[in-house]
């Protein structure tokens, strides 16, 4: 630098080259394009979206209509995936079962991320007796294993005759009902870490409310780990939603889903001489789940380094 | 001139499990309208919990403030609701730290965290308070005040960042600064310009300015009245030219002789021998009396209270308590 270039006493950045302002965010998802394996993740759950959400508009079938000349034949040109024993499109049907499979695990995850986020954050922020409640609450539901929670739950569902076509809204809420405490205690971590780092002193000293202490400063900073548990736990729900369709106590057939269309391989016949049935439906968990578990995990490296294995 | 803020008997204490830290014990001070005040002080000397008491920032469990009054205008702080004191906080009094570089939220845009306060506490709009935080960037002396609104912490400087927090900071037209070791992370021509800045602050609104420091060199630029605090008490205070010149406490004698002059070689600088007393051994002594050239039989039975002894000036210490002497 020579002397004619520096800038005057009291001001400073002047010249300084002009560089476009990135959010750390920004920058880490310019690290994400680069991983090959998580991109690949991506495009796999992006290609399964489109798929299910746009393909059934192009099949000529429809995922309940029966059809008895065409029972339980194998894929062929008119029916890619075949057919199953009331003569309904397999393919037709896989692709109407992905979108009910994705919805739920979807919205069950939105769900337990508000909840958990939500009372972690609260009680992590406010800690004390507000801490306590809301923690033995999270404490309570982690002792019992979530899958036998959700067994009861079908259950229940099963026993009060509730109508099929609730059903879906109602697995919804009881995955994301499962979920929220594990997320809850991560949040409630890192708020108590953070809630006692200066910037947010300076925060008490600005005279803020804390709603907007909690909402506008604390919140922001563990995005990129609600982002890496939120992938991850869709994936989650998708498993758990498929197990509790196949054991009959999640969405019930007629409504497909992935879950109850693997419920054929219970039939030992169809198991064995009819793999058209359950191998696609089976597959489709396999990939979708595995896709986004990939996607989550280049996401963590790249969001939240330090929980690297 | 009015007293701005007016501290009565504040005492500060920290429970850490082995017994109780007075980390701010019995002190009174006061800043008027207009003035700057330096507290001075080695590390642990109580000097930053001062300011965190007048913030409210102590929490329990483990700090609480257990006597004393904080008069601001007439109002008691530590009498306050939280409501009444969150519009006193960032508005009527303000508050710089020492780490420029971790005061600023990582997360949130540099224009975001000038805006909140705008917001908040002045019911200005979205973009009125961009365009404010815009001139307020501008006057704190950097340049492209446009892209910095848009820039996140991490990509500025820690001078930059420091002049951030200062246009934080008098966004509201503060009455009272509080400055806690504001250049201490700085580099030292950073630290002249930021001092100047806020100086010139201080002329420009009658803003008064408590400094919280360590270093006598700021001090003599920026203070018009200088406490000397050691071990959670004031031992000397006055006004800051008197207080240069004759020193009374040997602990200010002591600070001042082991500041380096310029231009002079000295092998070794001179250091106050000893060690600030472990806060959970105090007894009823003067804290400083084995670390004192002047220790008498009764500085270690009995503390000096604060009394003057000069005009414009007071010390803690038995040396200058009449009835001592004349024994």
């Amino acid at each position: 630098m020579s002397l004619n270039s520096t800038p005057l006493p009291g001001t400073i950045g002047a010249k300084q080259p002009l560089a476009k302002s990135s959010s750390l965010f920004g920058q880490s998802m310019q690290k994400l394009l680069k991983n090959k394996l998580a991109i690949t993740g991506l495009v796999v759950v992006v290609m399964m979206l489109l798929a299910c959400f746009i393909g059934p508009f192009f099949s000529p079938y429809t995922d309940n209509k029966v059809n008895m000349a065409m029972m339980n034949k194998a894929p062929n040109l008119k029916h890619w995936l075949g057919t199953d024993a009331l003569g309904r499109d397999v393919l037709t049907r896989v692709l109407q079962a992905g979108r009910i499979s994705l919805t739920v695990g979807f919205a069950s995850m939105v769900l337990s991320v508000f909840i958990g986020s939500l009372l972690g954050a609260i009680a992590g922020y406010y800690r004390g007796i507000v801490d306590q409640v809301i923690m033995r609450i999270a404490d309570l539901l982690l002792t019992i294993p979530g899958l036998p929670l959700l067994f009861i739950g079908g259950s229940l569902l099963s026993e009060w005759k509730v109508p099929t076509e609730y059903r879906m809204y109602i697995v919804m809420f009881m995955l994301g009902f499962v979920n929220w405490p594990g997320l809850a205690r991560m949040v409630r971590g890192q708020m108590l870490s953070l809630r006692e780092r200066e910037f947010m002193q300076a925060a008490v000293v600005l005279g803020l409310r804390d709603r907007r202490k909690l909402f506008n400063h604390l919140l922001p900073n563990i995005f990129p780990l609600l982002i890496v548990i939120a992938t991850l736990n869709i994936g989650g729900s998708i498993l758990s939603e498929s197990v509790l369709s196949f054991f009959g106590l999640g969405v019930m057939a007629p409504t497909p889903t992935w879950g109850n269309m693997i419920d054929a391989a219970n039939n030992l016949i169809d198991f064995q001489e009819r793999p058209w049935l359950w191998i696609p439906p089976g597959f489709s968990i396999f990939a979708t789940v595995i896709a986004i578990n990939i996607f989550g995990d280049g996401l963590r490296d790249v969001l939240d380094p330090k929980q690297k294995r | 001139m009015k007293d701005l803020i007016k501290i009565d008997h504040l005492s500060t204490y920290f429970d850490n499990g082995n017994g109780k830290v007075k980390a701010v014990d019995d002190i009174s001070l006061r800043v008027r309208e207009g003035e700057t005040v330096c507290i001075v002080g080695e590390s642990g000397c109580g000097k930053s919990v001062t300011a965190m008491s007048i913030m409210g920032l102590v929490e329990e469990p483990g700090g609480k403030v257990v006597n004393g009054q904080i008069h601001f205008n007439g109002k008691d702080l530590l009498q306050l609701s939280k409501n009444e004191l969150r519009t006193i906080r960032g508005n009527d009094i303000s508050m710089i730290f020492q780490e420029p570089m971790s005061s600023l939220n990582p997360v949130l845009k540099i224009g975001e965290q000038i805006m909140e306060p705008l917001i908040v506490h002045q019911n200005l709009s979205k973009k009125e308070a961009r365009e404010r935080a815009i001139q307020l960037i501008e006057q704190v002396g950097i340049s492209r005040a446009g892209q910095i609104v848009d820039s996140y912490p991490h990509e500025l400087s820690g001078g930059m960042l420091q002049r951030i927090m200062i246009a934080i900071a008098i966004s509201g037209n503060p009455k009272l600064l509080i400055a806690d070791e504001p250049t201490t992370a700085l580099d030292v021509t950073i630290q002249a310009q930021i001092l100047d800045m806020l100086r010139q602050f201080k002329e420009q609104s009658n803003m008064s300015i408590m400094l919280i420091t360590h270093d006598l060199g700021v001090v003599a630029e920026m203070a018009d009245y200088v406490i000397v605090m050691y071990a959670g008490k004031i031992v000397e205070e006055g006004e800051v030219v008197k207080l240069f010149q004759s020193p009374k406490h040997p602990y200010t004698q002591g600070l001042l002789k082991s500041k380096p002059v310029i231009n002079q070689r000295q092998d070794e600088l001179y250091s106050i021998p000893g060690q600030v007393p472990n806060p959970l051994e105090l007894t009823e002594s003067c804290y400083f009396h084995d670390r004192c050239a002047h220790c008498m039989d009764i500085c270690r039975t009995k503390q000096p209270k604060l009394s003057e002894v000069a005009e414009q000036q007071k010390a803690a210490c038995w040396l200058y308590e009449e009835a001592v002497v004349h024994v």
